[in-house]
């Protein structure tokens, strides 16, 4: 019976131990892929002057504005990476990425957008 | 019997020498290649993301299926840049106050070819066709399309603009320039990367944006109208 409770106690604080990592992994996973899919329009400070956006009509979202992005939820987010600017009313030139991340990768973008409009400032 | 002998010699050297020009090339593209593209799939899914954080160009162990063979020969003996940002744009860019600038200075030249061993070359690269199957399935008849019409789909229907240039002067610089694509590539190549840019590449920078045939032919025949129009 005690055995039993320490196993289960043992093992819930296995279980909590590792969704801590997971979570800190998250933001570091999303940082790199950040880097590689999103930097040429968002920019390499996230600030929304990516290489390509001297050329757009209309300008990437501004991942450093905590107002703006304090506007989204998570979800928001997730789908806008997700399923494309489109798919919220905003500018095609955002595609949907669903294809070429996994929604775990998202999430990891999702993670690392929080870090990079909200803990910095 | 020795005037024969030497026929038989002479025979095999010929029967032989382009074999030989084979192992050549397959041995400069293995030496000087190798090193920045891939000539053998990768094991993408065992690499994970960082494989394309780290490429120097792009695979080539399609080239078969993808490359105009009169382009890549000519290219090889006179390289010019296709991605204006490199293959990794975030390594080749800075900040400004301004918005972010390509760093030129951190680009490297491809290397020139002497005509020989571009042809050489051309030709080993060429038959690697791993994907004929799948450029056989296409069904894109190249066809004609105004090019109001073709720049408007382009950039404001699709947003292709958003990264890839179809004019020295406009859109964006972190994919390929396509003002020169239907030079470069196969036009069945072509379709089949706008449909499925994952099924050519897993890290793909491109997303599988679900087009249907007659939207993907319509940004095909645009790149051939860009093709058809520049002096």
């Amino acid at each position: 019976m005690i055995k039993t409770a320490v196993t289960t106690a043992l093992l819930a604080q296995l279980a909590l131990f590792t969704a801590a990592a997971q979570a800190d992994e998250a933001p570091a996973h999303g940082k790199a892929l950040y880097k590689i899919y999103c930097t040429q329009c968002h920019g390499v400070n996230g600030n929304g002057k990516g290489v390509n956006a001297a050329f757009m009509p209309i300008q990437p979202r501004d991942h450093t504005d905590s107002a703006e992005m304090g506007a989204r939820t998570d979800a928001d987010l997730f789908k806008a990476i997700k399923e494309g600017g489109k798919a919220v009313n905003k500018s095609v030139l955002m595609p949907n990425w669903g294809a070429n991340l996994s929604d775990d990768d998202i999430q990891a973008l999702v993670a690392y957008l929080r870090e990079l409009c909200c803990k910095a400032n | 019997m020795s005037e024969l002998r030497s026929v038989y010699g002479a025979l095999l050297l010929v029967l032989c020498a382009p074999l030989a020009a084979h192992a050549d090339a397959a041995a400069t593209v293995r030496e000087q290649c190798a090193s920045c593209h891939a000539i053998d799939k990768p094991d993408y899914a065992a690499l994970g993301f960082a494989e394309r954080g780290e490429r120097k160009g792009p695979p080539l162990y399609y080239a078969g299926n993808k490359f105009n063979a009169e382009w890549l020969e000519a290219w090889l003996q006179k390289p010019v840049r296709i991605r204006p940002a490199g293959v990794v744009p975030s390594a080749h860019v800075r900040a400004t106050p301004e918005g972010d600038v390509v760093d030129p200075s951190t680009l490297s030249e491809h290397p020139a070819l002497s005509a020989g061993d571009a042809a050489a070359v051309t030709q080993w690269l060429m038959q690697l066709r791993p994907f004929d199957e799948r450029i056989a399935a296409q069904n894109y008849e190249p066809g004609q399309i105004a090019m109001r019409m073709g720049q408007m789909n382009f950039s404001k229907f699709k947003g292709c603009d958003a990264c890839h240039r179809d004019s020295p002067e406009r859109g964006g610089e972190s994919g390929p320039e396509l003002h020169t694509a239907w030079n470069r590539l196969q036009p069945a190549f072509i379709a089949s990367y706008i449909a499925d840019p994952l099924f050519w590449d897993p890290h793909t920078m491109m997303p599988r944006s679900g087009l249907v045939d007659a939207e993907v032919h319509k940004l095909a025949d645009y790149l051939k109208a860009l093709q058809e129009t520049q002096p």
